[in-house]
């Protein structure tokens, strides 16, 4: 690590120690040496101290379903602002991740679906905020690139349409090919059906969708779950997001 | 006597065999999965294959929905998964097929269907189906609700796709799309040439051998 590291506190059920990582070229972000032993629960207060103008923030869901909706609630009041915002779909008006919109606190959505939102589409239409879109599979592919080291990814999706405006075209094997960039975020905020301790996950039905992958694509990673559950209780073989992806477990549970 | 829109779903469905993979879009193409025959898994690009229809009221469970944000239920044999791998079955070439909606369709198969000029929508899954699915369906009305033709020579609306129509399926006609160009392959009963001809801005082929649409098999 050529970062400086620092030691922080860090306020859980049982508070414990954890150190952060200042990487150089990250100003806002803040990124933490993940451990499994760490008891990685937390509070509201916890998590609104995480949260800084101008940080780009993943969240988890597909239309308003997989919404870590308390998350956006301390998300909102925070009142932190000049955010860019990625998700797969704006929410419906002034709910789910349309929250955020609402409250007037995002410059930038990058998504790959705004339809349900008219009163997104209004403030984009007016300028009030920037929109970037993506086809959902390409913005899917692009967050995964972000959270396993990958370059970039190949696609022929969107080829002779205006989602290749400002995209490379790269000829292999004589296919012709689209190259999406990578995605990372400063903060990702993560809906799952039950988490424990040490931020292992599991999903449930369709409301796994992006979750899994904003989960391994920013430098602070924060879970909510239904139900938070005893370390030990997860088959290991059923963790989906295993807890080295998981820096901070809302030790709160419902939506 | 069928609607139109009920007519059009009955005719793609019958494009299906027991074990094909198919994603239907939203609208009409949802229509579809009302007639296709049993055995036709369906896939949701949120992340389920084998979803069902919409459970009973009271029924619904919020983490079970299809792409469309609607309750489904799962059928015995389904699959949740997360979106990366969702979107691997699309563009890898397992989906056996795709019915999508139509606002323009052209002589070169290439599709509008996401967004009209000006409007702030998103292209959805819609880019991915078209590109990855091996075939691409298209269905609905002949020509748009005020009468202007949706099958024309050149798209003019923002494209889905680029030459990746197959077939298109309204209430007047099936078309093939071919290398040659658009090729009527089935007219719907008391339908004329000629009324189709009318209806249409695109150049049609109308082969010698033409099959009465909905007829049975």
């Amino acid at each position: 690590m050529n970062g400086k590291l620092s030691r922080h506190s860090f306020a859980g059920l049982e508070p414990r120690r954890c150190r952060l990582f200042h990487g150089p070229k990250r100003v806002r972000g803040v990124k933490t040496i993940n451990q499994l032993s760490v008891n990685k629960l937390c509070w509201r207060k916890d998590v609104a101290a995480k949260f800084a103008d101008g940080q780009t923030i993943m969240v988890g869901g597909f239309a308003v379903h997989g919404v870590p909706n308390l998350l956006l609630d301390v998300l909102v009041q925070s009142a932190v602002k000049d955010l860019t915002i990625i998700s797969n779909g704006a929410g419906d008006p002034g709910v789910g991740v349309g929250k955020i919109f609402r409250s007037r606190q995002a410059r930038k959505h990058i998504t790959s679906h705004t339809g349900t939102n008219p009163e997104l589409c209004k403030m984009v239409s007016k300028k009030e905020i920037a929109l970037e879109l993506c086809p959902m599979g390409t913005l899917v592919e692009r967050i995964r690139c972000g959270g396993a080291g990958l370059g970039g990814v190949l696609l022929k999706t969107g080829i002779g349409t205006v989602a290749e405006e400002g995209m490379q075209k790269l000829e292999v094997d004589g296919e012709t090919y689209l190259l999406a960039k990578p995605l990372r975020a400063d903060i990702a905020l993560v809906h799952a059906w039950k988490a424990d301790s040490v931020g292992n996950l599991v999903f449930r039905g369709t409301s796994e969708n992006f979750n899994p992958l904003i989960a391994m694509a920013a430098d602070l990673v924060i879970a909510e779950a239904d139900e938070i559950v005893e370390v030990g209780s997860i088959d290991p073989d059923l963790v989906d997001t295993p807890g080295v992806f998981v820096n901070m477990v809302l030790a709160e549970s419902g939506t | 006597m069928k609607s139109k829109k009920d007519f059009i779903a009955t005719r793609v469905a019958r494009f299906f065999n027991p074990g094909d993979l198919v994603n239907l879009g939203i609208g009409l193409p949802t229509l579809v999965g009302k007639y296709i025959p049993e055995g036709v898994v369906l896939h949701a690009e949120n992340g389920a294959v084998k979803y069902g229809p919409a459970p009973e009221a009271g029924k619904e469970d919020r983490d079970y929905i299809n792409a469309s944000g609607k309750f489904v239920t799962l059928l015995p044999g389904a699959a949740c998964f997360d979106s990366a791998l969702s979107f691997s079955i699309i563009r890898g070439g397992h989906l056996d097929a795709t019915v999508l909606g139509i606002l323009q369709v052209d002589e070169k198969g290439n599709l509008a269907n996401w967004t009209t000029p000006g409007k702030v929508v998103g292209m959805g899954g819609a880019m991915d189906l078209v590109y990855g699915a091996r075939r691409v369906i298209v269905c609905g009305e002949h020509t748009a609700k005020d009468g202007s033709p949706k099958i024309v020579k050149q798209c003019t609306m923002p494209l889905t796709g680029a030459g990746v129509v197959d077939v298109i399926v309204t209430d007047l006609c099936v078309i093939e799309v071919t290398k040659d160009g658009l090729v009527v392959r089935e007219i719907a009963p008391g339908i004329t040439i000629e009324d189709i001809r009318s209806k249409t801005e695109a150049e049609l082929i109308f082969p010698e051998e033409i099959a009465v649409m909905g007829a049975d098999k």
